[in-house]
């Protein structure tokens, strides 16, 4: 069955993560600084307070500059799935294609079209009128976010279509299912929130790096505490909505959260502890220099204090009935595209929920076709294919673990803030302020890892126990790749260089700076109000 | 006729109105971005022209992310199989694509003369490329493209890219394409703008428009005598399944038999050309807001040409033309496709009304004087 280059499959895999997180550098702070945007112009509108027009003014302007690159790497990613993995799009484009489209349609489309607006429209709008578009906008990139998360989560929770022989590929059957798909509604909002912290923490980092050096200090002020107040929320709301997630992947993802918690065999409640460092080992399946906290893993995960969590050593044992199920599912359908016999689609229906496991067992089968697979050999082919079925588990594991910590800190952080921000006590805290300056990136680092504990958790699949990752992409060449994994790398390099530059240089510069200062001028003001 | 017939040839049609609107308003922008360096003589000329479309361009764009997920949501075997094919010229496409949105916020937050000369380069390859990739695009669909499919539904590629670059039709098509993007762009810089920057759009816009009919009708010649495709076999309410089903045929002169037996076809071309040649002369005329309308003309005959010559295919196979792309065998599930129809029938009406507003309020002329005090703007 001509499988792909196994080099191709990894520099596609690379490819994608390498823009995928990049892209995830800008768009949490896009969804979170549009709100706070929102807010502050609200305070603005209601008050008619001249320092939060400059807050809105001046956090505008970053945001801008955040924005760009958000928008130009998104494009990259509405390609990539044709353009890297094709089998993927064809064979469940029915069904994903949708959300994505939707995405552009309802919000993508708001987003852009309104953000011109509001950076141009200040003079032509009234207030009201401007207010509005600055929260079409924050409602724009969060809706985009919800329908980006809707498609990731039928990745990994292919609800709301299954597979048609006469198509070869998921069909779309429920909407509804799409939509309310359990996974996307949790994984909304607890990435969109995680995007909300990482806004607080930029506006609260730049915020005490002005208070450091005495200088717009009411601005800073009030930009400080506006943004830890927002942050505290945020954060107790992304570990609400995390805790959520993990109840759901282990409902219906046991070997992600198998291979989060390291769990190579199946747990022993109540006593279970979890694991706070260790070091996995996925060729020899076991872990070694644990620590734990005992009597914790049972009820964070199955909010119980006697389920069995099941482990990765199990689950490979109990995919062995279905991996052999699978390889029939995977003949019979060979069969029936060859012949159209009924016989053949009726066997194959019979077996076609373990289609997925027939197809991983390709890269182990003679000749890579499993329907040459002879029934002396079928014993010695499950074997090889079974500890396919996991993620790798020491990314998974620690991706997870420093997501965790950092979410931690963000809590402990943004109370302090808070604390010491609505009693006045900021600039006698020199040290604080600098932890807070020193934090800014951290958040972003805590949504990649989170990324990269949702989908290298997923893995072996890009659909979810239907269709393997190695079968998923596009046939191109080794040479390909590299040219366009070079154009990334050099582009990207110096987009991440102009930006950060631009960043720290208006960031230093102040809202002052902040374009000619009309907005002084109080007889301008007001033919603006009217 | 059966539904899912009706359903697959409206998202066809809509597929038209998608390309033919990101050909209008991305190449709009395009158009401005390949002329900045001569409209523009000075920075401040320069930034007047950007900040014509300033506002715009970003919700413009759009209409090139939607068409990407119009055809991934409502024919994704044309969409995982056209993007991957085109490997190369896609990614080009993309990277041209990524330096523009970077260029609009980067360029004027400097002030370098190196730094933004540097971004003017930028917008002059992120203009000339897209547009030129995107015709060059019709032309490699039209001549048939080198792929086929194995049981599973992978697709192999078995043709190389420099054989979809380096061609001359191609090239015909993709210059065809910048033509229309940069009359398109300097009428919109001649709506907006004052002299000397509107006189100069002017020039190459008239020029622009004569050099795309030139090239349209060139094209027209060119594809009398070449292969086309003939759907022989193939029931349009077939399971949207490209390994089997269809039965294709190679024939010199092909694309022409739907005009042959739908000779009401060639009014499409007769729009193409007539709103071109009225374009360019409405723009010597001065009145640039009429030809701006014009714009759409061409594009609605340019697009609507070949569609017509076309249908049903998307992307005949030249090594396995069985297996050729149609409208029939690679959109999406019946009920995919009336999901998608609902909700664009909510909100394509919906982004219309709001776009046009945006243009209401941002509407009247640039003056370059403003621009030069305003270190906000672009």
């Amino acid at each position: 069955m001509d499988l792909i280059n196994p080099t191709v499959v990894d520099l596609s895999r690379f490819q994608f993560a390498l823009t995928a997180l990049y892209h995830f550098m800008f768009v949490p702070l896009t969804l979170g600084l549009t709100f706070m945007l929102a807010a502050m112009e609200t305070v603005y509108v209601v008050t008619g307070k001249q320092v939060y027009k400059d807050m809105t003014l001046f956090w505008g302007k970053l945001f801008g500059i955040n924005f760009a690159l958000g928008v130009a790497t998104g494009l990259t990613m509405e390609f990539e799935f044709g353009t890297n993995w094709s089998m993927y799009s064809r064979f469940f484009g029915d069904m994903f294609g949708t959300p994505l489209a939707i995405e552009g349609l309802m919000a993508f489309f708001m987003e852009s079209t309104f953000v011109g607006l509001m950076f141009f429209g200040w003079d032509r709008l009234s207030k009201p009128a401007h207010l509005a578009i600055t929260y079409l906008v924050a409602l724009g990139s969060n809706l985009s976010a919800l329908w980006i998360l809707v498609a990731n989560a039928s990745m990994n929770m292919p609800n709301g279509a299954h597979f048609d022989p006469e198509t070869l590929r998921m069909t779309f059957d429920s909407f509804v299912g799409v939509v309310f798909n359990p996974d996307a509604q949790a994984k909304f909002v607890h990435t969109s929130v995680a995007g909300y912290v990482a806004a607080s923490l930029f506006v609260m980092g730049i915020s005490a790096f002005y208070l450091l050096r005495q200088q717009h200090r009411e601005f800073a002020a009030r930009s400080f505490r506006m943004a830890a107040l927002f942050g505290i929320f945020s954060t107790v709301a992304v570990i609400t909505l995390g805790d959520v997630l993990g109840r759901l992947d282990y409902e219906h993802q046991p070997t992600k959260i198998a291979a989060i918690e390291g769990l190579w065999h199946t747990s022993k409640p109540p006593y279970e502890p979890w694991i706070i460092a260790a070091l996995p080992n996925d060729e020899k399946q076991e872990s070694s220099f644990e620590i734990g906290v005992p009597f914790v893993l049972t009820p964070l995960i199955t909010h119980s204090f006697n389920t069995p969590i099941t482990g990765m050593i199990e689950l490979e044992d109990a995919a062995a009935p279905r991996i052999a199920s699978g390889i029939t599912a995977v003949s019979a359908l060979r069969r029936y595209e060859e012949n159209h016999q009924a016989a053949d689609l009726e066997e194959f229906r019979a077996h076609q929920n373990d289609m997925g496991y027939g197809l991983l067992a390709t890269r182990h089968a003679p000749g890579q076709d499993v329907t040459a697979i002879a029934p002396e050999q079928l014993q010695s082919v499950i074997e090889q294919t079974k500890p396919d079925i996991l993620p790798n588990v020491f990314v998974t594991f620690w991706s997870f673990r420093l997501m965790v910590f950092l979410g931690v800190f963000f809590f402990v952080l943004f109370a302090m803030a808070s604390y010491l921000s609505l009693k006045n006590q900021l600039e006698r805290n020199p040290l604080f302020l600098k932890l807070c300056m020193w934090s800014i990136p951290l958040p972003v680092l805590a949504t990649e890892f989170g990324w990269i504990t949702a989908e290298a958790g997923r893995q072996p699949w890009t659909v979810f126990d239907r269709l393997p990752t190695f079968m998923s992409a596009s046939t191109h060449s080794v040479s390909y790749m590299l040219f366009s994994l070079a154009g990334f790398t050099v582009l990207y390099s110096i987009f991440i260089a102009v930006e950060l530059y631009l960043m720290f240089k208006f960031a230093r510069l102040g809202p002052e700076a902040h374009g000619p200062h009309e907005d002084a001028d109080p007889a301008h003001l007001s033919v603006v109000a009217h | 006729m059966d539904i899912y017939v009706v359903l697959k040839l409206i998202w066809a049609g809509l597929l038209c109105v998608l390309l033919i609107g990101l050909g209008l308003m991305v190449g709009m922008d395009m158009g401005v971005g390949t002329l900045l360096r001569f409209v523009g003589r000075t920075d401040g000329e320069r930034r007047t022209a950007l900040n014509i479309i300033g506002p715009h361009w970003d919700g413009n764009q759009v209409w090139f992310i939607l068409g990407g997920g119009a055809i991934f949501a409502a024919f994704p075997t044309l969409y995982a199989t056209s993007f991957s094919v085109f490997y190369v010229v896609m990614i080009l496409l993309l990277f041209s694509m990524i330096l523009r949105p970077v260029a609009f916020e980067y360029r004027s937050k400097v002030d370098a003369r190196l730094w933004r000369a540097s971004w003017d380069w930028v917008f002059l390859v992120s203009g000339f490329l897209p547009m030129f990739v995107y015709g060059a695009a019709f032309g490699n669909i039209l001549q048939g493209v080198g792929y086929h499919f194995n049981w599973t539904g992978q697709y192999f590629q078995d043709g190389s890219f420099l054989a979809y670059l380096l061609n001359p039709f191609a090239i015909l098509c993709g210059l065809m394409a910048v033509c229309l993007s940069v009359m398109q762009g300097g009428v919109m810089l001649m709506i907006r703008s004052e002299n000397p920057i509107h006189d100069r759009a002017r020039r190459y816009a008239s020029r622009a428009g004569l050099a795309a009919v030139a090239l349209f009708l060139a094209g027209g010649v060119w594809i009398r005598g070449m292969p086309g495709f003939v759907l022989e076999q193939g029931n349009p309410a077939m399971p949207a399944n490209p390994m089997q089903g269809q039965q294709v045929s190679v024939q010199v002169g092909a694309w022409l038999h739907n005009y042959a037996a739908h000779p009401v076809l060639w009014l499409l071309p007769v729009l193409g050309v007539v709103s071109m040649l009225a374009g360019v002369m409405l723009v010597l005329a001065n009145r640039s807001h009429v030809a701006w309308w014009m714009g759409l003309g061409s594009w609605v005959g340019t697009i609507g040409t070949v569609a017509a010559a076309m249908f049903p295919f998307f992307m005949p196979s030249t090594t396995r033309p069985d297996q050729s792309l149609t409208i029939w065998n690679s959109s999406a599930s019946q009920y995919g496709l009336t999901c998608m129809l609902a909700v664009a029938l909510i909100f394509v009406p919906l982004i219309l009304c709001y776009t046009s507003w945006c243009y209401y309020v941002m509407r009247g002329k640039v003056h370059t004087a403003d621009i030069i005090k305003d270190t906000h703007s672009y």
